[in-house]
């Protein structure tokens, strides 16, 4: 039963898997017909319901109970390796009282009428879809209990759902949730004051020390389905040659040779978009062939004359130096409060620096990949994306259908990090179905191709000056921030962050200085710039976190101790006061910024890892944190570096404040995870540009940490936050604070400091 | 037509000498348990045994494979170092997008086969070779050590 449902959700072969409903409708399955809705008073604009489609918490939409007594809960949230498949799904079975081991997770299709929102980004879906997860499940364990009492013809009172079955403990009776999946569906749906969600004493899943997975098992032994993974009679492969410079195009090809390669079907134009990009295909022409390498050594046969691009001057080194120039002057004010121009000119100690960060290639191990099927007038789409909906809409407009002949099947993601919110890849899977209808078309992306085609993240410069007082105060603090913006995808003039990128620790810094002003000067971008995990926390992170330490430096004083002056009385500061109407979309009332939870996980971090103790020559301990996707993040890195300038983590210690942890163990992951990533954008991250192309390809020349790099442990500590408040983020702010506790720690270690992005070779 | 072994049982297929086995395996014979991820050999996510030993299948032409025996991820839980090393993944909670961790379960199982105990810098070098974008590594590491105890307990 569970594995031929599986296999009909997303197969491994054949592609026809519709008819779960009806399958499942005929063994007797818990479908509850009310319009089911919670209020939703508090929070109309903010939070999940301020995201297109909002929530929803309709328990027929995420549960099936089959009379086997398999419950089935769908998840509308991507995987992409936080583990959010299992999260919200111990969050539904917690709440109905359903043994996890019986219980198996469904992908919902892409469907935001439907499901409510599923863009799986920002750090969002368990803050935004825990209570709606938490009231569907309650629900279902409600009904359940009343069709019990009904079937009894006892009290409702006198029975209670609990592991998967409901008891009359008096009368000793006992039904299984299978036993009852038909009567159940039966019955009418309780009001809202009926339902009763659990208290926290009573879970079992929820905030639980334990490793719990939906897909663990499949996936060590090669049974999860990815992109990739999808398979039908006569189906066929594409790889596609893309225009080597932004903004070019292709101007003639000659397809002789491709066509001669044995295997190969056709050679083809897809058409491409010039600026702006926003998530369509760059255009190209695409080697369709029987086979994945009968495609890719056809397209090495291709030949093709690109044309210019405004972009060919892209060089990073110039590129570099102008934003330099840039960083120089004043520019667009994001915040400013005080007179920083006579604090600076009136202090006993100034202090500036200059960071640069490079652009990053997200790099999933699974490259961009997609399938596409147009049959009768119906597109259906199986792709690893992380916008189900925006994938839809992008692939049902190419097809030149409406929405509702237009099916979006989300596969695991080998990976997203933001690359696969983007529907570039999936609109070329369209394309190329569009020429072989009937025949599935799967468009395989390279890992050169994504490393040459990515929506990098993006290149800055961070000036930062700084007066102290004579006893070490922070008295004006200047932070410019010079980069191109996500934005320019959408309107190639836009040459400023945008609210949702300045205030990812540039504009937003919770910092008690009486003078401050926090800019932003213009740039053109010259490549597709897209969100990488954590996105501009990453250089404004990196900047403010080794500003910080260069001034406790200068101050004379403890690293930590500076930074919690600086930080000031524990208070909570609305980020409105901060010139922040974003906020990362919530509710700036229930969302503040918390400087006392701040400093907590400052403080855990720093006595954890034994902050202040005396390090052999060479080693060095290093600080940072920073605050974002409303959650709180502070690292210490332990570092050795060499006579030969190896470097050495040997212990990474983090502590998360993430608000109530729901599934401990992902947390923990995510923090780990997180901390590799910070570590590669830290030593080896780069994508340069000659030419106005990339000169990295593949991960010879981009290179990404491998286990002898990672540091030999990694410690995270989860902080309660000791009061009520909401949910926080959880995969992306682990990122931020790695890059410069780590350069915080090669500096104690040895003296030195980085201002520039990757490490590479400045220890040697 | 050529004739190969995969995972104890002969497959007949159409392949050119120098299409690597990876795609042979994944579009023409349809496992697509073991993944691609740079076809360079940089990356382990397509690793296969040729023989017992690792290889990364997207640089090995598939007429190397003549008269070798090929196993794949599908088949590994039929090995017992194989099956020990995959219930410690799934028990340490090592994957996390789970797309590199074919190849890795595929490199530990090898490393294990022939050293029932390594030390860390032995895994470091067995397995530096297996990318894994989201991180896994200390999960990986542990898993190691805990697959390592159980095959030392079950002897
Ligand atoms: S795909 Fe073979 S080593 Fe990367
Ligand atoms: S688990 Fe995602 S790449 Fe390793």
């Amino acid at each position: 039963m569970e594995k031929s449902f599986e296999n009909l959700t997303i197969t491994n072969h054949g592609i026809d898997r519709r008819g779960f409903l009806k399958g499942m409708g005929a063994t007797g399955v818990l479908l509850l017909t009310a319009n089911w809705s919670w209020s939703q008073e508090q929070q109309k604009k903010y939070g999940g319901e301020g995201m297109p489609g909002g929530t929803k918490n309709d328990p027929k939409l995420f549960i099936a109970i089959s009379q086997d007594g398999t419950v089935y809960i769908t998840c509308t949230r991507s995987e992409m390796g936080q583990g959010i498949r299992t999260s919200l799904a111990l969050v539904v079975a917690d709440e109905m009282e359903a043994d996890w081991e019986k219980c198996r997770v469904v992908q919902a299709e892409g469907d935001e009428e439907k499901y409510g929102n599923q863009n799986t980004d920002g750090s969002r879906s368990m803050r935004h879809w825990y209570e709606p997860m938490r009231q569907c499940g309650a629900v279902a364990r409600a009904m359940l209990e009343q069709a019990a009492s009904l079937g009894w013809g006892v009290d409702l009172e006198d029975v209670r759902a609990t592991k998967h079955s409901v008891v009359f403990p008096r009368g000793r009776r006992r039904a299984g949730f299978g036993e009852l999946a038909e009567a159940v569906a039966r019955l009418p749906v309780p009001t809202g004051s009926a339902i009763r969600l659990k208290r926290s004493n009573e879970f079992r899943y929820i905030g639980k020390e334990q490793t719990l997975s939906a897909d663990g098992e499949d996936i060590v032994s090669g049974k999860a389905t990815y992109g990739a993974d999808l398979r039908s009679v006569g189906m066929v492969y594409a790889v596609v040659s893309r225009p080597p410079v932004f903004g070019s195009k292709a101007t003639s090809y000659d397809a002789d040779a491709a066509m001669n390669v044995k295997g190969v079907i056709k050679v083809m134009e897809i058409e491409g978009t010039m600026a702006p990009s926003e998530f369509k295909p760059l255009g190209g022409i695409a080697v369709v062939a029987e086979n994945t390498w009968a495609a890719m050594k056809g397209r090495e046969a291709l030949k093709v004359e690109w044309s210019d691009s405004p972009n060919d001057q892209y060089e990073s080194q110039d590129y570099r130096r102008q934003m330099e120039e840039v960083s120089k002057k004043p520019g667009k004010e994001i915040r400013a409060h005080g007179d920083l121009e006579d604090a600076l000119a009136k202090a006993k100690k100034k202090h500036a620096a200059t960071y640069y960060l490079p652009h990053v290639a997200h790099a999933p191990m699974e490259p961009p990949v997609a399938t596409a099927l147009l049959k009768d007038d119906f597109l259906e789409v199986w792709a690893p994306t992380q916008a189900p909906q925006a994938a839809r809409t992008h692939a049902a407009e190419r097809a030149g259908l409406p929405l509702e002949k237009t099916r979006v099947n989300v596969t695991l993601l080998g990976g997203g990090f933001g690359r696969k919110s983007k529907a570039d890849f999936i609109n070329e899977a369209v394309e190329v179905a569009k020429a072989f209808p009937g025949k599935a078309a799967r468009v395989q992306w390279t890992r050169e191709d994504d490393l040459r085609h990515d929506y990098l993240h993006t290149v800055s410069i961070e000036h930062l000056e700084a007066s102290l007082s004579s006893r070490g105060k922070v008295t004006g603090w200047l932070h410019r921030s010079v980069a191109p913006t996500i934005m320019s995808i959408f309107a190639p003039d836009q040459r400023n962050q945008a609210a949702f990128e300045s205030n990812m620790g540039h504009g937003n810094v919770p910092f008690a200085v009486p003078n401050l002003r926090i800019e932003n000067p213009g740039v053109d971008a010259h490549t597709r710039i897209g969100w990488f995990r954590s996105v501009s926390n990453i250089p404004h992170g990196f900047a403010t976190q080794s500003f910080v330490s260069e001034l406790a430096e200068e101050a004379g004083k403890d690293h930590l101790k500076f930074y919690l002056d600086l930080l000031g009385e524990d208070r909570e500061i609305d980020p409105r006061s901060m010139n922040d109407g974003w906020n990362h979309g919530e509710n700036p009332e229930t969302y503040p910024v918390d400087t006392g939870r701040l400093r907590k996980v400052m403080e855990t971090a720093a006595k954890e890892a034994g902050w202040g103790k005396r390090m052999r020559k060479g080693r060095g301990l290093g600080f940072a944190a920073h605050y974002s996707f409303v959650s709180y993040v502070a690292a210490v890195l332990d570092v050795e570096v060499k006579k030969t300038g190896e470097l050495v983590i040997h212990k990474a210690t983090m502590a998360i404040d993430c608000g109530a942890q729901i599934n401990p163990d992902r947390i923990r992951s995510q923090m780990e995870g997180s901390c590799i990533m910070g570590v590669g954008l830290a030593t080896t991250g780069e994508i340069s540009f000659d030419k106005g192309a990339p000169k990295q390809s593949n991960f010879h020349d981009y290179q990404v940490p491998r286990i002898p790099q990672a540091p030999k442990e990694i410690a995270v500590h989860l902080v309660d936050p000791g009061k009520e408040v909401e949910l926080g983020g959880v995969g992306e702010p682990g990122v931020p604070p790695i890059a410069p506790a780590l350069c915080n720690a090669i500096h104690a270690a040895t003296g030195k400091r980085i201002r520039s992005l990757p490490i590479g070779e400045q220890l040697t | 037509m050529r004739t190969i072994r995969l995972n104890g049982e002969e497959h007949r297929l159409d392949a050119p000498d120098d299409m690597p086995l990876l795609w042979a395996i994944r579009d023409i014979l349809g496992f697509t348990g073991t993944k691609f991820g740079c076809g360079m050999g940089l990356c382990g996510a397509c690793t296969m045994h040729m023989d017992g030993q690792p290889i990364r299948s997207c640089v090995t032409p598939i007429s190397a494979a003549e008269g070798r025996e090929i196993t794949t991820i599908e088949a590994i839980s039929k090995d017992s170092v194989g099956e020990k090393v995959q219930q410690a993944w799934v028990k340490v909670g090592v994957p996390q997008c789970g797309y590199c961790q074919c190849g890795q379960v595929m490199s530990a199982t090898a490393l294990l086969s022939h050293n029932s105990s390594p030390k860390d810098s032995e895994i470091d070098e067995a397995m530096s070779g297996n990318i894994c974008r989201c991180g896994t590594y200390s999960r990986i590491r542990k898993a190691i050590h805990t697959a390592s105890a159980e095959l030392k307990g079950g002897a």
